[in-house]
């Protein structure tokens, strides 16, 4: 016997999807077990680690935090949607993989969704603000230093572009 | 001279990054079985219970569920885990039987279709509980009427020993001064920000088990087996299962025989991630909680004559492999200092907590903690500065190796000059002008110093030490490395990765050895009944087994690929000149065998090969830990780790005098590691360790209520210091390197944690001497800096 199911349909990472899901699904659960998008990770599920972080409508959210079924038909980034059109690294992506900011990778695509969303923002922060914007993203590799060191990395490259 | 390394120390990008940037990586929750199933946990209460009866019946009648088990029918089917010490009463098992130990200890477990389902039919189990007495401190669980925690073990010690290495007595007498004092690492752990997972498949008609684990577990393979009671090779770990932090914690042993053991009896696979909470309070990783009694005796020429420590660890409810986080230290036991006479007094001991799991430094990040606000009190007794008191009583560079009291040879090192070198990197009179300024302007700042060492190399010869029933002498690491017909190299390891970056280990030492380019080399993480043994990433050990055994295999790949170019070229082996994978004759570079040539006759070409040689083109090398294979002798000396790293850190902390506030201002750490394979990879880990060490000593506790409740079950009040509490680092290289390993590297897998919560906390007592005051308990929370200074 299973749970009665609801019809979800978003829009992740430009492509129409849906799904029949129980009212209670969040989120992250939706994009992990319903698509199989498993870039965006679960590390709490209480709003504090940032791991699950995607972009609602270009802004950051917590995917834990949100029910699949409370964001039908809106617009959802996630790190699978980061990479460039043919597949390639994003600049960010590559500063990322250049300057040495993932160990066990497993924050990395929220704190490349928070990035992201912080340069899409403001072209050439400075490293406080970057600490402020990765500041909702816990990691426990990397002391952050090398977070900062890519993403001034990727601001450079940018503006050189 | 050597000639210069090719690839090794360069800067190269990690072969493993790109699948994490893009959200490719394969981490255990990332595996989908077709039917799995799900588990969740019924936890207990209390922190110590007689479980009355069990009442499944609604839960049962939940819809998905498909099976309940509780401890009656599991440990009537499975053996106990695995016990460090000699304690065979102090059994575990994934499921409480008759009796509770601890909150959080799990009962009983569900399996439905969803996680959700079989969560809400975990809330309508019903169990009874009568409660019983129960202990949390650890000072009174010694004491004789405290309630036992394993009544047929006799007491809740579970190991202790006092260890007297030279003359510690006389050293007292003698000496013209001593201090005594008491300090206290709290409970605290790796807490990595993806929990425990495991997926376990059953396959009846092969009778084998395949598990799919976030794991970093030496034999875990073996203890899954002996638990299941099935032959070691019915039991497949895939270790190509991307682990998504660990720090040596990540040994879910007891999920693993659970969730296996169900797999088995429901025939399908069954998947446990642990949610947050369950993973803080029953996933029985917690770290050392330790408190030590220090007395030392020095002249006031600031030279430390002797020491004694005693060291008092809480491991919680049930043993496994922690009393051993005592015993590590014993290998650098005096840290980076001249002291000829030490007395070590180790005791284990249970309370009604969470079980403690291995953590990154396996116990000496505490003994560095204590020594270091030794060195510190020291100095600040006899009014002398903290670096030079250091400076005297360091070993110097020219008295390696040595020999230190309790057994362990130190490889090599240059303590002075790392020392040196990060004053220099952080401009220490600058830095000392900007404290008396803060402290000018009113403030409350102070600089710590902390100096230590990092035994790297992972051996377990604190196992034969701590247990005399265990004679285990080796703990070798290796590598399969295969050339294909096509030329390609690839290398297998035996064992999963945290994110080390171990595929760019051995990328980068085969591409050393061949002079091939390691970015055309691929690395795999064999499963357990395909690989040749490892010992997993523990203690530091794998730039140095891991990269030692693959060069070991390189280097047999090299000697028959010349062996071949002589039979064919029609010279001695001495004569070929080997270079960029391929073989010529030294002084006739006409006569030469390129590289695809070589791989073609190894593969296809028998009638080419010298007599003798196996056709097709691999070498496996297994090697053993360097210094290793020796026992303890009686009086408790033993060579335990092979090779020692270093670190000098410096930082300077500024506390708010109107809220206690600590705040970071300037960080550096000295770093002598040997020769480093992948510098970025080496400073990312050091700068995670400091960042950790930093947690540790400001706001991470694993903190308990006196009713035996865990009061920081998520990370909400557990709090793992963010971008906003982690400085700016820096870090400063020296190499000084090993005489023992194939590069000259050493570890660096716990370096920066090893010594940045001493800096850290020698830095707060040193804002907080003006005041006369002092902290000796860690973490320095918040609340308990304004504790201390507010005015009384
Ligand atoms: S999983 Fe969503 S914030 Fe941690
Ligand atoms: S890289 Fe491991 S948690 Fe950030």
């Amino acid at each position: 016997m299973s749970e009665e199911t609801i019809l979800v349909s978003l829009e992740v990472n430009g492509k129409q999807v849906s799904g029949l899901v129980p009212a209670r699904t969040t989120l992250v659960d939706f994009l992990r077990d319903e698509l199989r998008l498993t870039g965006t990770h679960a590390g709490c599920e209480h709003g504090t680690c940032g791991a699950c972080t995607v972009l609602l409508n270009g802004e950051p959210i917590r995917s834990c935090l949100v029910f699949a079924v409370q964001l039908e038909g809106q617009k959802i980034t996630t790190v699978e949607g980061l990479s460039q059109p043919d597949g390639s690294l994003s600049i960010l992506q590559d500063s990322f993989s250049a300057a040495h900011a993932q160990q066990c990778g497993y924050c990395t695509p929220g704190m490349l969704i928070s990035a992201q969303s912080l340069l899409d923002r403001n072209a050439q922060p400075s490293d406080e603000e970057i600490r402020v914007a990765i500041s909702s993203n816990l990691c426990r590799c990397t002391g952050y230093q090398q977070i900062v060191n890519a993403v001034k990395l990727a601001a450079e490259r940018m503006a050189r572009e | 001279m050597e000639k210069p390394f090719r690839y090794i120390g360069t800067k190269r990008r990690a072969k493993e990054s790109p699948r994490f940037v893009t959200g490719q990586g394969r981490f255990v929750a990332d595996i989908h079985v077709p039917g799995m199933k799900h588990v969740a946990i019924v936890a207990s209460p209390h922190p110590s219970a007689r479980i009355v009866s069990i009442d499944s019946a609604a839960a049962r009648a939940m819809p998905g569920v498909r099976y309940i088990l509780d401890g009656q029918e599991f440990c009537a089917h499975t053996d106990s885990l695995y016990v460090g010490v000699d304690a065979p009463k102090v059994t575990r098992y994934a499921l409480a039987k008759d009796v509770v130990r601890y909150s959080g200890e799990w009962v009983v477990a569900v399996v439905a279709d969803s996680r959700a389902q079989a969560e809400d039919a975990a809330e309508l189990v019903e169990v009874e509980y009568e409660a019983m007495p129960h202990v949390i401190d650890p000072e009174r669980s010694l004491l004789p009427d405290a309630p036992l925690l394993h009544p047929d073990h006799g007491s809740n010690r579970l190991y202790h020993r006092k260890f007297v290495w030279g003359p510690v007595e006389e050293a007292f007498a003698q000496a013209e001064e001593r201090l005594a004092f008491r300090v206290t690492w709290g409970r605290s752990s790796t807490v990595p920000i993806e929990t425990f997972g495991v997926l376990a498949q059953w396959h009846e008609s092969d009778r084998l088990l395949d598990v799919w684990a976030s794991i970093q577990m030496p034999k875990y393979p073996d203890q899954l087996a002996r638990a299941l009671r099935l032959p070691g090779n019915a039991v497949r770990v895939h270790y190509d299962v991307d682990v998504g932090g660990s720090f040596g914690l990540k040994r879910g042993i007891k999920h693993t025989v659970l969730v296996s053991y169900l797999a088995r009896r429901i025939g399908a696979p069954v998947r446990f991630i642990e949610d947050r909470l369950e993973n803080m309070r029953g996933g029985d990783m917690h770290g050392p909680d330790r408190f030590f009694d220090i007395e030392v005796a020095f002249n006031r020429d600031g030279l430390v004559k002797g020491l004694r420590m005693r060291a008092v660890d809480d491991v919680g409810a049930y043993a496994g492999r922690s009393p051993l986080q005592l015993g590590k230290p014993v290998s650098a036991i005096c840290g980076p200092y001249q002291i000829p006479a030490i007395e070590y007094e180790p005791t284990s001991v249970m309370t009604n907590k969470t079980p403690q799991e291995a953590v990154r430094g396996f116990g000496q990040a505490p003994t560095n903690l204590a020594l270091e606000r030794t060195m510190d009190r020291v100095a600040r007794h006899l009014d002398m500065d903290p670096i030079e008191l250091r400076r005297r009583n360091f070993i110097r560079s020219d008295q390696f190796p040595y020999l230190i009291p309790s057994g362990s040879t130190y490889d090599s090192g240059d303590y002075h000059a790392v020392l040196d070198k990060a004053l220099a990197g952080i401009d220490y009179p600058a830095l000392l002008r900007q404290r008396d300024s803060l402290r000018a302007q009113g403030a409350l700042a102070g600089i710590g110093i902390a100096t230590c060492l990092e035994p790297s190399g992972g051996n377990s010869a604190f196992e034969p030490l701590f247990n005399a029933k265990n004679d285990t002498t080796t703990w070798m690491d290796s590598c399969l490395v295969r050339v294909d017909l096509s030329g390609a190299i690839t290398g297998v390891m035996g064992t999963s990765s945290a994110g080390q970056g171990h595929e760019t280990l051995v990328a980068t030492v085969l591409g050393e050895v061949l002079e091939r380019e390691p970015d055309n080399i691929r690395v795999v993480h064999a499963d357990s009944l395909n690989a040749l043994p490892s010992n997993s990433p523990v203690g530091s050990r794998m730039a140095i087994m891991l990269g030692g055994a693959a060069a070991g295999a390189a280097r047999k790949i090299k000697a028959t690929l010349i062996a071949l170019a002589a039979h064919n070229l029609g010279c001695a082996v001495d004569d070929i000149e080997y270079a960029e994978g391929s073989a010529s004759v030294r002084g006739d570079p006409g006569k030469m065998l390129s590289w695809d040539k070589l791989v073609e006759i190894a593969h296809r070409k028998f009638h080419l090969l010298p007599p003798g040689m196996e056709p097709g083109l691999q070498a496996g090398f297994v090697w053993e830990v360097p210094t290793g294979g020796g026992l303890p002798t009686a009086d408790g000396r033993v060579q335990i780790y092979p090779c020692y790293s270093f670190e000098a850190h410096v930082v300077l902390i500024e506390i708010d005098p109107e809220t206690g506030r600590p705040k970071i201002l300037k960080y550096l750490c000295g770093h002598d590691c040997g020769v480093m394979i992948n510098p970025d990879i080496v400073h990312g880990m050091t700068y995670g360790g400091i960042a950790h060490g930093i947690g540790a000593a400001l706001y991470e506790k694993f903190a308990y209520t006196e009713e035996g409740e865990l009061a920081s079950g998520t990370l909400m009040d557990y709090l793992i210091p963010s971008s906003m509490e982690v400085p700016e680092l820096h870090i400063v290289d020296h190499c000084t390197p090993s005489p023992l390993t194939t590069f000259g590297q050493k570890g660096s897998g716990e370096s920066g944690y090893l010594g940045s919560a001493a800096a850290v906390c020698n830095a707060v007592n040193d804002a907080l001497a003006p005041m006369g005051r002092s902290i000796e308990t860690l973490p320095m929370s918040h609340l308990a800096i304004w504790n201390t200074i507010r005015p009384t």
